[in-house]
């Protein structure tokens, strides 16, 4: 039986044709024209008139003929909804079918015919369906429940699918279990926040059990899933590796990348001196090798995914670079891979082997390919220092074999090792002139061009040879022109006497006669330079330039991290997170590694602690930067207004000072903020020793307090947003002085420096009282820690919420800006408390409606002890009462400001070891409040 | 998940198209023609983004088959779905054409229903496909409600590869272990890189559900074995093989593997492929190819290669070719050897040399002057490697199977009375010498 027969049919009338056939008597005219029909479907004709013809056929008792019905319906009903209801009573009727082959059938096809009307059709149906005797019918009917939820998630919520969905995720069958963990993990991913796929211990020994048994399919469904997980603890995490390991040998390269991406992320949590970590870093490496005499699309999602894996454990596969050499019927996408992992692995073990099979790659056919390969012998010269003097000879002898790209590419291999290993190697400079009429990339030009320029003291005829270029300096690329420019200043701080015309010449070239912006500028401020201060010009132009480094191709750790979570997706092989070429909602959830535990008893992290503003808050309260380039047009970079602010006073300054230097100062030095550190308000340095010895007198026996409570630091600017810098950091208040206390991370791979810290004015003024001074370069992975102080004086603007505070941190990289809230209690001054008298009178005095009331749930404190705590935050206990078996405090507390507020705290002993507090807060500025009881909160829950 | 998947000529034009998300337009059939297809360039990637839409492809002869996503899914798990697919459509209708596909596009249109559903692969165990996938005409209406479960069951099941009932008159089986011996070597002689993928083939006749359980060299296990011993060990220990790695089919059971090395199964019915390793010490290079090229001026190159067998003299190697590349400007080669015979082949740019047996430990010669025409192309030539294909009947692994035991505790059949043949074929993978 041939079907090929059924795309021939061009004739005229065909439609009309096919209509006679599709509504004849005989069955078996009937099928064929249906297969006509689906055939004509296929090459892209447009048969959707035949739609109530094709459906009638569709109660029918053969298979065959049924199947193909329902394959057209799938691609029609779209575009035919009011008919395709037609068709719904079959389905339900199919659904009731005894034999289970059908059953499943017509819910599968339900599910695929995306009309909204059918859909509440498919419930029933669908319900029967998920709790059906056989398990073909429910392992189709858990798919099914992910269409649906496709078209219209509100239903599958309303209907209660999703928890039906849940338990099958303890159905006997493994294939049932599979598909509704794929279909769990796939509705989980379109509601990010909903705990769908709720993992916990047990669920997850189920996941591992139907792990042994389902199919190959199955398996990689339920890995992708388990990674989704975060084990509770380092024994958690080895007891799953450990039942995940054997899926590496099995046959099927997705299920053993999975279950590598398991492990990967769960051998975070291992510590490194546990034998088991040893024993899995030992297991990984086979199956990743054993992937690459997989067929060639497959090597190239491993190859992929193993340069990831080698930028994040490169002791995975350091012994294994033979199996990375380049064969010679390797498709050309494999073997630029291999290239490329095998110069990450290279090592001064290996570079031998290295060097002679790239010198080979070079003269290899693929131009791409060759050129990689050169370049590669250029970066194993910077990675190995031992062997860059064989790889200049190595490219030393591609360049005699005169091939124009080999060249080409050689010569610029050659600048960056010269700007790595200055001084070392210039005698192969002569060689690299001899070629010079045969470069004709950009490129090629640009570097020879630096070349000649930065050694022209060691080249006689570096004039000649950079006048030759000047000819044709208006058909050169920008890149060859500014390369040039720059050369031939070189050349004349260098030779003055002789190459004046000549840096004249490319001046006026380069000023006068560009269209180019850069160039002009480039070429103005050179002239400018020269004309006023040429020693000036000499430091700047010769200055010492930063060695490269081997790293400048690496992924960026924090993206590594993410695409680790990824391997063997699609991100794993663009090497982008999801979120760049995934449209919509879908999978831009952001994953990361968990964090590593060094044993089960380990204290939470800071993100997990409550902290005073927990991170989430602060996320919301971040402007766009959009916001904040406005903003800082308003950023007040004038010197701090002394003596206590008023609160209207500074509306309008700091935008007068914008283009008075205030932007300079903020890109320049780091010295634009520099109130004295006098600063700090002389009336908080005086009443301090009052408050103390207030304290004291209250509270005696407590002589460890040290100032007010302190929250853990909590990030505040991730690396993701800054470039690599990642800000975290809390506020302390300790004998009076308020300061920051930050942590900055260089999470990128290059130093930062020059760092600068300016406020956006807030509702309390704070304001920097000193620079930010971080003494020493922050090189990549360094972390320090800076208590920066604070003064009040800055300048007032109410911000909302009121203690929101938005900052700017520069370095030498970029400005970023963050915004973090701050506990108010920083603000309670020392001399905050109040005479009796006094407070019974302003109690009196402060309207009623300015009162406000709050609830302090589970204090795990007695009266005693919530005054004392509260008294170290500066909130003054100035009576107490004993009402009915109930503790009474009346207390006060003053702003920087000056703003007093006034609190009576009821305090109701609950069960023995909480205590529940009433807390009635009177102020003149009732708008502090709020905040005023989230630091009563804060200090007393903490 | 997977999105659509469409099949094409080598025109582009489309054979099978079929549509799974909502979020795959249909413009997308064309995108890939357009942008892959028909693209000028060598393809430089078998994955490729358009427009945000993600398209795998794999060819087979010159049909591609492609599948296209919009979500970020396991890739792997796509490529290796394409794979299987290629081989059910080979194991329903033989070699992937576009006659073939053609005849049977009803049939695949009702396999890609099953498995593959809203994209997610599903029991694609030719085995168990065909027990209810049938284009030939037997229908599940006639099937009895047992038969109907015994399918489900199967198709859902923990053996899904292998249904109940099967009876043999005569209970046999067949183990092929297939090697390919992959060489690189530099002009000096040195190893570069050696290593050798092996593949165990099993051919199963065997009634019931049978538990069998099969032994090798490995060294892990001898090892083990030998501990009580130490006679033993030093005995087999020489006869042992280190295998660097090794996956199973899915019948395996892996986790009994990863606690006792042991390999335990019950068999697809018919043939399938129990395990694929992969060794890389000890291993016996069955030829040695000597290149010696010299060029006489800009217009001449000498060859001479010579080759040398390397196993027992007792055994027999078959179908030796060497290829030994020449540039693109020849003109004219002149070719003597001293066994088998030498041809240039214009279209290839090759000297192809041809032996039909050659005996372990012996050694022929090839030379050949290659005339050149002038030429004023700057580039040198690649000087591709030799490369060499044969056939050994031995595993130049030094893989041997100790046994392949039979169970089936419910029939009335023993281990012994399995009738069991073991065969062991070494091939050339890629086998190359530079020179």
């Amino acid at each position: 039986m041939t079907d090929s027969k059924y795309f021939t049919t061009t004739k005229k009338g065909e439609i009309f044709e096919l209509k006679a056939e599709l509504n004849s008597d005989k069955k078996e005219k009937k099928k064929e024209a249906v297969k006509k029909v689906i055939a004509s479907m296929t090459v892209g004709k447009d048969v959707s008139a035949l739609f109530p013809d094709v459906v009638n056929c569709m109660q029918t008792d053969n298979l065959e003929l049924k199947k193909l019905v329902y394959l057209y319906l799938m691609n029609y009903a779209k575009s035919q909804p009011d008919m395709a209801i037609m068709a719904v009573n079959t389905f339900v009727k199919d659904c009731e079918d005894p034999n289970p082959l059908i059953r499943a059938l017509a819910v599968r096809t339900m599910g695929c015919i995306r009309v909204d009307k059918i859909t509440e059709y498919l419930c029933e149906p669908l319900r029967k369906c998920l709790k059906d005797e056989d398990p073909y019918v429910r392992k189709t009917a858990a798919v099914c429940v992910a269409k649906l939820h496709d078209i219209n998630a509100q239903l599958v919520e309303d209907q209660g699918f999703l928890d039906t969905l849940k338990d099958l995720i303890s159905d006997s069958n493994p294939m049932v279990v599979a598909n509704a963990v794929a279909a769990l993990s796939e509705i989980a991913e379109s509601h990010p926040s909903s705990n769908l796929l709720d993992l916990n211990p047990q669920s997850i020994n189920k996941l591992l059990t139907a792990l042994n048994e389902c199919t190959e399919w199955g398996q990689i469904f339920i890995l992708d899933c388990l990674a989704n997980y975060t084990p509770k603890d380092d024994r958690e995490a080895q007891s799953i590796c450990e039942r995940v390991t054997p899926r590496l040998s099995h046959a099927n390269s997705a299920v053993v990348l999975s279950a590598v991406k398991v492990l990967m992320k769960f051998m975070e949590m291992l510590s490194k001196d546990l034998d088991y970590y040893g024993t899995l870093l030992k297991k990984l490496a086979p199956p990743l090798v054993t992937l690459l005499s997989a067929e060639p699309e497959l090597q190239y999602v491993a190859l992929r995914n193993i340069n990831l894996i080698v930028q994040k454990r490169p002791e995975v596969l350091k012994h294994e670079m033979k199996v990375f050499f380049v064969k010679y019927n390797d498709p050309i996408y494999v073997k630029l891979e291999k290239l490329d992992i095998m110069i990450r692995l290279a090592s001064q073990a290996n570079i031998a082997q290295v060097l002679a099979e790239l010198k080979e790659y070079a003269t290899e056919v693929d131009v791409d390919f060759v050129r990689k390969a050169v370049r590669a012998i250029g970066r194993c010269a910077i990675k190995v220092e031992q062997s860059a003097e064989r790889c200049v000879s190595t490219l030393l002898d591609l360049i005699q074999t005169k091939v124009n790209y080999v060249v080409q590419e050689a010569i610029v291999v050659i600048k960056d090792i010269f700007r790595k290993y200055p001084n070392k190697y210039e005698s192969v400079i002569a060689t690299l002139c001899e070629n010079l009429d045969s470069l004709d990339e950009p490129e090629a030009r640009a570097a020879m061009i630096w070349i000649v320029g930065e050694y022209a003291e060691r080249i006689d005829n570096a004039d000649e040879l950079l006048e030759s270029f000047l000819e044709g300096f208006h058909d050169e690329s920008t890149q060859v022109q500014l390369q040039l420019l720059t050369a031939i200043v070189k050349l004349f701080l260098k030779k003055p006497t002789e190459t004046q015309e000549l840096v004249q010449q490319v001046l006026s070239l380069a000023t006068q006669d560009s269209d180019n912006p850069d160039l002009r500028d480039r070429g103005y401020i050179y002239w400018r330079l020269l004309s006023t201060d040429p020693v000036a010009a000499k430091e700047v132009v010769l200055a010492e330039k930063p060695l490269i480094s081997e790293e400048t191709d690496l992924i960026e750790p924090t993206l590594l991290d993410e695409l680790i979570c990824y391997i063997g997706t699609l991100a794993s092989v663009y090497h982008k997170p999801p979120s760049a070429f995934v449209e919509g909602g879908r999978g831009v959830v952001h994953k990361s590694l968990p964090p590593r535990t060094a044993s089960s008893e380990s204290t939470e992290s800071p993100e997990t602690a409550p902290a005073g503003a927990p991170p989430g808050e602060q996320l919301d309260t971040v402007p766009t930067q959009g916001d904040l380039l406005g903003d800082l047009l308003n950023l007040d970079l004038g010197p701090p207004v002394s003596g206590p602010p008023l609160a209207t006073s500074a509306v309008q300054m700091g935008a007068v000072d914008l283009l008075g230097g205030g932007l300079d100062s903020l890109i320049g030095a780091p010295s634009f903020v520099a109130p004295p550190a006098a600063a700090v308000p002389a009336n908080l340095g005086a009443p301090m020793g009052s408050g103390l010895s207030d304290l004291f007198d209250l509270t005696s026996g407590v002589g460890t307090l040290s100032g007010s409570y302190v929250a853990p630091k909590a990030v505040w600017l991730p690396a993701m947003k800054a470039k690599g810098l990642e800000i975290s950091g809390t506020f302390t208040r300790q004998a009076g002085s308020i300061s920051m206390d930050l942590q900055l991370t260089n999470k990128a791979l290059q130093v930062m420096t020059d760092f600068a810290i300016q406020f956006n004015r807030n509702s309390f003024g704070l304001a920097p009282a000193a620079p930010l001074q971080v003494h020493a370069p922050l090189s990549p992975t360094q972390t320090v820690e800076i208590s920066l102080p604070l003064s009040t004086a800055g300048s007032v603007m109410k911000t909302e919420p009121l203690n929101s505070l938005q900052v700017a941190v520069k370095n030498n990289i970029d400005v970023f800006y963050f915004s973090t809230l701050y506990p108010l209690h920083i603000l309670f001054v020392e001399d905050g408390k109040m005479d009796r008298q006094v407070f019974l009178a302003t109690w009196k005095d402060i309207p009623n409606e300015n009162e406000a009331q709050f609830q302090i749930r589970d204090c795990p404190l007695n009266a005693e002890a919530v005054s004392s705590r509260l008294q170290s935050s500066s909130i003054f206990t100035v009576a107490r009462r004993n009402v009915e078996g109930q503790d009474m405090l009346y207390q006060s507390l003053k702003l920087t400001n000056g703003i007093w507020v006034l609190a009576e705290l009821r305090i109701q002993p609950g069960n023995p070891s909480f205590t529940d507090l009433e807390l009635s807060l009177k102020c003149r500025a009732p708008e502090v409040s709020q905040h005023v009881y989230q630091a009563y909160e804060t200090i007393l829950k903490n | 998940m997977i999105g659509g998947l469409f099949i094409y000529n080598h025109k582009g034009e489309v054979l099978i198209s079929r549509v799974y998300r909502d979020d795959i337009g249909r413009n997308a059939v064309d995108a890939f023609r357009v942008n892959v297809i028909h693209a000028r360039q060598q393809v430089r990637s078998p994955v490729t983004n358009i427009a945000r839409t993600s398209f795998f492809h794999v060819k087979r002869s010159n049909i591609w088959l492609a599948a296209v996503t919009k979500q970020n899914v396991n890739a792997a798990m796509v490529f290796e779905f394409l794979y299987k697919m290629c081989d059910v459509m080979a194991a329903y209708f033989g070699k992937i054409s576009e006659e073939n596909i053609k005849n049977n596009f009803v049939l695949i249109y009702e396999l890609l229903d099953e498995i593959l559903d809203f994209g997610y692969p599903q029991n694609s165990e030719t085995g168990a496909l065909k027990t209810f996938i049938t284009q030939q005409g037997i229908k599940s209406q006639h099937q009895t409600k047992e038969e109907q479960s015994q399918i489900t069951s199967q198709v859902t099941g923990q053996i899904g590869w292998r249904r109940e009932g099967i009876k043999y008159r005569r209970n046999e089986l067949f183990l092929d272990v297939l090697e390919s011996v992959n060489l690189l070597m530099s002009p000096q002689g040195q190893v570069l890189s050696a290593h050798v993928s092996g593949r165990v083939v099993m051919k199963s006749y065997l009634s019931g559900m049978p538990e069998c359980k099969f032994g090798m060299n490995d060294k892990i296990v001898i090892e083990k074995q030998g501990k009580g011993t130490a006679d033993e060990t030093s005995k087999s220990g020489k006869q042992s093989i280190a295998i660097h790695d090794c996956t199973f089919h899915q019948c395996v059971r892996l986790s009994k593997f990863d606690s006792e090395r042991s390999i335990s199964f019950i068999p697809p019915d018919g043939e399938f492929e129990l395990m694929r390793y992969r060794t890389t010490k000890d291993i016996i290079l069955p030829f040695r190819v000597i290149p010696l090229v010299r060029e006489v001026g800009h217009t001449k190159l000498e060859v001479k290669v010579v080759i040398k067998s390397n196993f027992k003299p007792s055994l027999l190697a078959q179908k030796i070719e060497v290829r030994i590349p020449t540039p693109l400007n020849t003109s004219g080669v002149q070719v003597i050897c001293m066994k088998g015979k030498a041809k240039y082949k214009t279209s290839e740019n090759a000297i192809v040399w041809k032996i039909k047996r050659m005996a372990g430990m012996k050694e022929s010669q090839i030379s050949a002057e290659i005339e050149l025409l002038p030429t004023n192309d700057k580039k040198k030539w690649a000087r591709p490697p030799i490369s060499m294909n044969f056939e050994v009947p031995f595993a130049p692994s030094g893989l041997k199977v100790r046994y392949l035991k039979v169970f089936e505790p419910k029939l009335n059949y023993s281990d012994h009375d399995v009738i069991k043949w073991v065969r062991y074929i070494g091939r050339s993978g890629i086998y190359e010498t530079r020179c």
